[in-house]
């Protein structure tokens, strides 16, 4: 339940939703934690592999937001990526600091999937297998270059390291890899990026 | 950095994998980059995608309460419309903010203002108590809600019981027991001036406290 209030804002975009959530509008802000919050979890929780560690990086992304909401530009990109990487970026920035990561290869079995709403999670399962239907059309040098570095939090440095390439290589797979996706996926063009200081 | 070598930077960029130095030279050299701008919005786009594609997990229902409570305590009741904000207001604000962030800490206070804060846009208030730790928090129509934690259970045979206390008279405002988190939705309205008064009474309840209460609220 999310209450009456929130519900009148469903129809309204991403960006508008931010637009007001940046006029302290707690409901609007809420309505974006309805929107992303499951996603946002489901990443974090990705990346750290615990749940209480998951939790603060999803508050303190979702606080960010808050007092971010105001320099948030549409024009510039899409509130959904502002959103999510501001997330990524939490999650991070504590799997670095706890130094969680671990050497073996990322195993999905250890974050067995919950259920929750079918009807709510229609499109997000939708979107995941989609992108999951991509990432398996890259080849695979490219998907564990971005894999890695997105989901394992590792550094390009660590990633050149880990897997015996060079650098430079490292950072082709990545630029490759992430190109590819983003044509598979045929994303609207995004205007130009918005800057979002690495250290917010 | 030379240029070329900035430019390569773009892809780890947009999947946070630069230490904190190269990131910070990259944003310096995106600001006045339009390629890499260009290119950044591609890329990110496409690393976007791949949180989309991580394993679907419930997050816990207490996590959205302890959001909005983090946000209200970090911007509370921003006022650009109340040019007049008094001293006092201020300082209550302060106190406010203490209180909700010392009661971000109780699982069960986040389910509660979960519901409250899901539904309305009204404003919560918080004044603290003098007799146990925790604090009586206040919604825009005069409800309130006292959360006390670590409460001994009351001898046997014996309740405690809420008083809402307005011009020396007390009501009845709702019984409860002893815990480590303890959350009284008080069963009537708790107006401006008003204090929260805790007694223990005999089982059942009284219509007036027996004693003076133990456990008392600043004014609201």
């Amino acid at each position: 339940m999310t209450g009456a209030m929130a519900r009148e804002l469903a129809h309204l975009s991403d960006e508008a939703v931010v637009a007001l959530a940046a006029r302290s509008d707690e409901v609007a802000f809420a309505e974006l934690y309805d929107r992303y919050g499951r996603v946002a979890y489901g990443l974090a929780l990705r990346v750290l592999r615990d749940d209480a560690l998951a939790e603060d990086a999803v508050q303190e992304a979702f606080v960010a937001i808050w007092r971010g909401a105001a320099h948030f530009i549409p024009e510039r990109g899409k509130a959904s990526t502002w959103i999510l990487t501001l997330v990524h970026r939490r999650a991070v920035d504590l799997v670095r600091r706890e130094n969680r990561r671990r050497t073996e290869p990322l195993d999905d079995a250890v974050l067995a999937a919950t259920e929750g709403s079918a009807e709510d999670l229609a499109w997000l399962r939708l979107e995941r297998e989609r992108v999951q239907a991509a990432l398996r059309q890259l080849p695979d040098p490219q998907r564990e270059a971005i894999e890695l570095a997105y989901y394992g939090g590792y550094t390009q440095s660590e990633l050149a390291e880990r897997l015996g390439q060079p650098l430079g290589t490292v950072k082709s797979r990545m630029f490759a890899g992430l190109s590819r996706l983003h044509e598979l996926l045929d994303a609207p063009k995004g205007g130009t990026w918005q800057t979002t200081p690495f250290t917010s | 950095m030379a240029d070329d070598a900035v430019h390569e930077l773009t892809a780890p960029y947009a999947l946070d994998a630069l230490d904190p130095s190269e990131a910070r030279a990259y944003e310096r050299h995106l600001a006045h980059c339009e390629r890499c701008q260009r290119d950044l919005a591609t890329l990110a786009a496409g690393a976007v995608a791949l949180a989309f594609a991580a394993p679907e997990a419930d997050p816990p229902a207490e996590l959205r309460g302890r959001i909005l409570v983090a946000a209200r305590a970090e911007r509370p009741n921003v006022a650009p419309l109340r040019p007049r904000l008094s001293l006092r207001s201020n300082a209550a604000r302060i106190v406010a903010v203490a209180a909700t962030a010392a009661a971000v800490g109780l699982g069960v206070w986040n389910v509660v203002l979960h519901d409250r804060l899901s539904s309305s846009h009204q404003a919560l208030r918080s004044v603290a108590v003098h007799g146990a730790a925790g604090s009586v928090l206040l919604g825009g129509r005069n409800e309130g809600t006292l959360v006390l934690t670590g409460l001994a259970t009351p001898p046997a045979g014996k309740t405690y019981e809420a008083w809402v206390i307005d011009r020396g008279k007390a009501k009845p405002a709702g019984l409860f027991g002893g815990g480590k988190t303890v959350v009284v939705h008080l069963q009537r309205e708790v107006p401006h001036g008003a204090i929260v008064g805790v007694t223990v009474e005999r089982a059942g309840g009284a219509p007036q406290p027996t004693s003076a209460p133990f456990i008392t609220s600043a004014k609201v």
